[in-house]
């Protein structure tokens, strides 16, 4: 076997398990919300159903039919784009999820455009300094951050930017976003929230991928070769930590998929959370299913994608 | 060759067996065990009856009377604080306990047994942190409803892959030194392999785990909370105090501020007690 071909059989591997994961992961998503509740025909008809009503509908929706049928069937059904009909209103799960998903879509992306280059720079900065002033600036901020629930990072965001300064609009999402001030105005609070919590996981993330590197025997050989310290770091340790780096970007997006619920609801954002929050108060079972699915293939994806970063950036495996 | 010892009696101190704490994980330590104390007699000491309007106005501001406002219906915030301390720290201790015995127990089980009931394990549990944690709380709870005892089992569920992993990756460790093959040479029972000679050995790291994941599990319980999922009303945790006022955010008042304190002091001071742990405790395998 050339050695060439190790990463590649490793990819394959990934993939492999990512999928597998996936399959795990949607009989848990379809085991928590089919077979848990009980019996679903009489959660929808309710306490004064008749028997009768109740088999009726069962037989109706396809519910005399073993679990393990119903699953498959589900599962293709997903495969294909057809996500089932809405317990509470009777629409499409599709319709009711387009333009929700857009909407989480471009909050995520642009929460990615604003906190990735901020975060990059404080992270190396951090490590290029290690241990000044700033670096445990940086750190106790990063920590603090991480280990404060996520709607505490947008209840202080609010108390700052709303309450105290006043610039900005404290809970209502503004529909109208015809002009680019509307717009920004809008925006502003859930992305300032999220990109904190996106952020401070990337910085630690980066910071440690950059100090790993200065500590490999030739970066010490630049230093003592006379570099600067900024050389040293940016010149030498940087090109062999991108693909740490990358890893832990994609890592520290995965915490968007969290984030995301929580940010949707106190700023009653029009996203895909929303609507999977407000479908459980209402226990709208299926759409609740396909926003869970919807939430783990991004996360899984996210993780894989990480994984494979790491894999191909490796040069010890591409000899 | 021996080794010399001096023949004065040594008092054997924790900081001379390598146990003392630097003053950051005291401080750490004292936070914990405030609210574990207040969280014991907190109902007790509390100036107003939790549950009850006491106050004409709502979102007042702190007073002598009420030491940290009122919330949106007039209740003492002081008073819920202090009852919200026995559902968000109980909670969180029951299930971070379930989670870690669990996982640990798991963990050993199939460190020393390999084979195909390991990659069975490990494969399965793998798949279950490809779940987003808050995610899968929303999911269990929407199919059977909120209730503590399913908090505490959902919490513990969501929380035992990663303890799994954890704990099988120090017992693999451990179960493939000289000690550990002498004792299986000698003949000894699976069990005794593991309780003996393996747990004793990982018990350290094992112990910060938990402390790092019960973290996590408060932040996920305030989570669901706050997303008016996990503790119902009339009671209240932490999170979901902030909840309930959270109308109260525009106004600056005190009753949202304070609840997201005390998380915090919480969260903060385990992850402060844990970072600075003795070597001698956290890192005991290597």
């Amino acid at each position: 076997m050339p050695k060439s071909l190790l990463p590649w059989i490793l990819v394959t591997q990934r993939l492999g398990i990512a999928l597998l994961t996936l399959v795990i992961v949607s009989f848990a998503v379809f085991f928590a919300t089919e077979l848990l509740p009980g019996d679903v025909a009489q959660i929808l008809l309710g306490q004064a159903a008749t028997p009768e009503a109740v088999a009726g509908l069962r037989t109706a929706m396809g519910l005399d039919e073993p679990a393990m049928q119903r699953f498959v069937g589900w599962l293709v059904g997903l495969a294909g784009g057809d996500m089932g009909t809405s317990y509470v209103n009777k629409m499409a799960v599709a319709d009711l999820m387009g333009g929700r998903l857009v909407n989480s879509l471009r909050l995520a992306g642009v929460t990615t455009l604003v906190s990735v280059p901020i975060a990059l720079t404080l992270g190396i900065c951090a490590a290029m300094w290690k241990g000044s002033l700033f670096d445990r600036t940086v750190s106790i901020l990063t920590i603090s951050v991480i280990s404060v629930p996520e709607f505490m990072v947008a209840t202080l965001a609010v108390l700052i930017f709303a309450v105290w300064l006043g610039w900005l609009p404290a809970l209502a999402y503004g529909a109208n976003v015809d002009s680019w001030s509307a717009m920004l105005r809008a925006y502003a609070m859930p992305v300032i929230t999220l990109g904190f919590v996106v952020s401070a996981q990337m910085i630690r993330m980066t910071r440690a991928a950059v100090i790993e590197t200065i500590n490999t025997p030739y970066v010490e050989m630049a230093l003592l070769k006379g570099a600067s310290r900024r050389r040293m770091v940016l010149g030498h340790a940087l090109p062999n930590a991108l693909g740490p780096i990358a890893n832990a970007v994609a890592l520290s997006l995965s915490y968007l998929v969290g984030g995301v619920i929580i940010v949707e609801t106190i700023f009653n954002y029009p996203g895909v959370a929303k609507l999977m929050v407000d479908a459980v108060s209402t226990r709208d079972l299926p759409l609740i299913q396909s926003c869970a699915m919807i939430f783990c293939v991004s996360y899984l994806s996210l993780i894989t994608l990480a994984d494979l970063i790491a894999i191909l950036s490796n040069p010890r495996l591409r000899r | 060759m021996m080794i010399e010892r001096s023949s004065a009696f040594v008092i054997p101190t924790p900081k001379r067996l390598g146990y003392s704490f630097n003053w950051v994980g005291r401080i750490g330590l004292a936070v914990i065990l405030f609210w574990c104390v207040i969280a014991v007699i907190g109902p007790w000491i509390a100036p107003h009856p939790p549950g009850e309007i006491v106050d004409w106005d709502y979102f007042g501001p702190m007073t002598g009377d009420f030491w940290m406002g009122t919330d949106y219906l007039g209740r003492d915030i002081f008073s819920r604080i202090l009852m919200g301390a026995r559902y968000t720290v109980g909670i969180s201790a029951a299930s971070v306990a379930l989670a870690c015995a669990g996982g640990v127990i798991f963990g050993m089980v199939a460190a020393v047994a390999g084979g195909w009931f390991d990659m069975i394990l490990s494969r399965l549990l793998d798949a279950f942190n490809g779940i987003p944690s808050l995610l899968f709380g929303l999911v269990v709870v929407a199919a059977v409803g909120s209730s503590i005892p399913v908090l505490i089992l959902t919490l513990a569920a969501i929380y035992l892959p990663g303890s799994y992993r954890f704990a099988r990756a120090l017992a693999v460790n451990v179960n493939a030194t000289d000690y550990v093959t002498v004792a299986r040479a000698r003949g000894e029972s699976t069990p005794y392999l593991i309780f003996t000679e393996i747990f004793p050995n990982i018990l350290g790291p094992v112990l910060a785990d938990l402390g790092l994941r019960f973290v996590f599990i408060v932040l996920c319980l305030s989570g669901l909370s706050f997303l008016g999922i996990g503790v119902q009303p009339p009671n209240a945790d932490w999170g979901a105090l902030v909840r309930e006022n959270i109308e109260g955010l525009s106004l600056g008042a005190p009753a949202v501020v304070f609840p997201s304190i005390a998380i915090a002091t919480l969260t903060i001071s385990v992850n402060m007690f844990i970072d600075n742990l003795p070597t001698k405790i956290r890192d005991r395998s290597e």
